[in-house]
């Protein structure tokens, strides 16, 4: 079964990221690193995207004949998400599992960040026959 | 080579080859990890060349010497030590392989690798790759793309199972007594569990899924030459046949779900369902009943019935309630609450499934709600039937399955403000 884990975070927390020092945005750069080749080395891996950032981001509508219709100002209470892991687990257990050490990414000073990660199940066409 | 079902007849051919190949290198080098690596190379290089080339005269013998010769470079590039170890083995190299061993080992070959891919220490989604490699045949590549995952991801799942082989130290021997009995069920759990991956959809990104069920078929029906005396055997594979005879039946053009009483039954496949109904017939009488071939019987009831109306429900309830005293699958208990219900009245089967709603498995599985809600349906109250559906629908990890919950709950809804329209 699938999961997608998303990383979401306020623009106050990407504005936040951004100060890190150098020292603390490389630890947490390697731990990413290091998290997405333990998910490829036990055969769960599926895709990871990292997202541009917040103040780039637009919410667009269908306007008149189908013109776009952009909006770019958030309130800052908004949650973005900021990347995503898609595994194929056996369990959801497992996934959870899986998305408990992306939360423990180190944040400054090396402690541990405890991001909030949002685990949603990908959605399958096949039926199981239940036998 | 694609995914589809072998139909160049090299790929069925190279499909049919795998294991018995696989079973004289493993039995040469004992190293069946390696083996299986070499194998696969042989194969691929027999994939490329034999279209342009032509058939080897003897294509077996021809993969077998390609095969060895990957293995010895293998041996060959491990340390000295392990060269050591393996100098006899090496020695049979200058000798020319025996590949046409007697047909009676090369047998026990393949039910042994059937043996070792579906061994319980390996997980269900880690044996079951290896099966569909080591003894189906399929490249990691086909494997990936029908389970929708990356080459490499695939292929360390392939490569984690042989590490798990080769530290539980699982021997390549045939197992014996009880254990032998037990084994081989784990490797028919392993097929349903393939068949049911294939179970799906068959328009869409999807569609290539749809083979899994016929790779499941066809190793189904290799283990059923291998122990045709074996009646859980046959009924798992006529319970494959039919249950897939309905396929093409079962989906509209879209992809949308049709349930089993709104089927067109011209779409189901007669000749599938004739084969299943004769191997199951061929089965029944001799003795012990388990339940696969149950499960198959419950199927060949349905697939028998010209009319919805005219299915045997009587019939059906009787061997559901033969099949939970073997099981105590919940699924099993819910399938024969609808059948109760078809037998006995809607109440009864509502009651049935007030007596599983303790039942932790189910407690979170959108099949719950959405008998309950089909039930209710049948009840003639409405109202909650549409609470069900939505919260089936919320539930369902199967996007086309949520699509047709959503709309039973959208279609009772409108028949409820007709009703009240008509007040």
């Amino acid at each position: 079964m699938k999961y997608i884990l998303m990383m979401n975070g306020t623009k106050a927390s990407f504005a936040e990221y951004a100060k890190w020092s150098k020292k603390d945005m490389e630890a947490n750069v390697a731990f990413m690193r290091a998290f997405s080749k333990r998910l490829k080395d036990e055969g769960v891996y599926v895709a990871t995207e990292g997202l541009g950032w917040p103040d780039q981001a637009k919410l667009v509508r269908s306007g008149k004949d189908g013109a776009p219709i952009t909006d770019g100002v958030f309130p800052e209470s908004k949650e973005f998400l900021a990347g995503y892991w898609i595994i194929d687990v056996e369990s959801p257990e497992q996934a959870y599992k899986i998305a408990a050490r992306a939360s423990a990414a180190p944040g400054p000073g090396g402690v541990p960040g405890n991001m909030p990660i949002e685990v949603r199940q990908v959605l399958g066409s096949h039926t199981d026959l239940g036998l | 080579m694609s995914a589809q079902p072998p139909n160049s007849p090299i790929e069925h051919l190279l499909r049919e080859l795998t294991p018995q190949v696989l079973g004289i290198v493993v039995r040469r080098f004992r190293d069946f990890a390696a083996a299986e690596d070499a194998v696969q190379e042989a194969s691929l290089a027999a994939a490329m060349q034999w279209p342009s080339d032509g058939l080897p005269e003897n294509p077996r013998a021809w993969l077998t010497q390609v095969a060895f010769r990957r293995m010895t470079d293998h041996i060959r590039s491990e340390s000295a030590r392990r060269r050591r170890e393996s100098e006899a083995a090496l020695e049979m190299d200058q000798l020319a392989p025996p590949v046409d061993a007697a047909r009676k080992s090369n047998q026990d070959d393949t039910l042994i690798l059937f043996f070792m891919c579906c061994h319980p220490a390996l997980t269900p989604a880690s044996a079951i790759a290896l099966t569909l490699r080591a003894v189906g045949g399929l490249t990691t590549a086909e494997i990936a793309h029908a389970f929708l995952v990356p080459e490499p991801t695939m292929a360390q799942r392939i490569s984690r199972a042989k590490q798990s082989i080769k530290d539980s130290g699982i021997p390549f021997e045939m197992p014996t007594g009880s254990e032998r009995a037990q084994r081989l069920r784990a490797v028919l759990h392993v097929l349903y569990l393939i068949f049911n991956e294939g179970y799906t959809s068959t328009v869409g990104p999807h569609l290539r899924r749809a083979d899994l069920s016929h790779e499941a078929m066809r190793l189904t029906r290799i283990v059923h030459q291998l122990q045709p005396d074996d009646m859980e055997v046959a009924g798992l594979l006529a319970l494959m046949l039919l249950t897939d005879a309905r396929r093409l039946a079962r989906t509209g053009t879209e992809g949308e779900l049709i349930p089993l009483a709104q089927q067109d039954r011209s779409l189901w496949d007669r000749q599938q369902i004739a084969e299943g109904v004769a191997l199951l017939s061929a089965t029944l009488p001799k003795g012990a009943v388990g339940p696969y071939q149950l499960q198959a019987a419950i199927s060949a009831v349905h697939d028998e019935a010209a009319r919805p109306v005219d299915t045997d429900w009587p019939q059906i309830l009787a061997l559901y309630d033969l099949l939970i005293r073997m099981s105590n699958n919940p699924m099993i208990a819910l399938n024969r609450a609808i059948a109760a219900a078809m037998v006995h009245g809607a109440t009864k089967g509502l009651e049935l499934l007030d007596a599983l709603k303790t039942d932790a498995r189910l407690a979170d599985h959108h099949r719950l709600d959405a008998v309950r809600a089909h039930l209710l349906e049948l009840a003639g109250d409405l109202e909650a039937a549409v609470r069900h559906y939505r919260a089936a629908a919320a539930k369902t990890a199967n996007l086309p399955e949520r699509h047709y919950l959503l709309t039973q709950a959208a279609r009772l809804c409108s028949d409820l403000e007709l009703r009240k329209a008509q007040e």
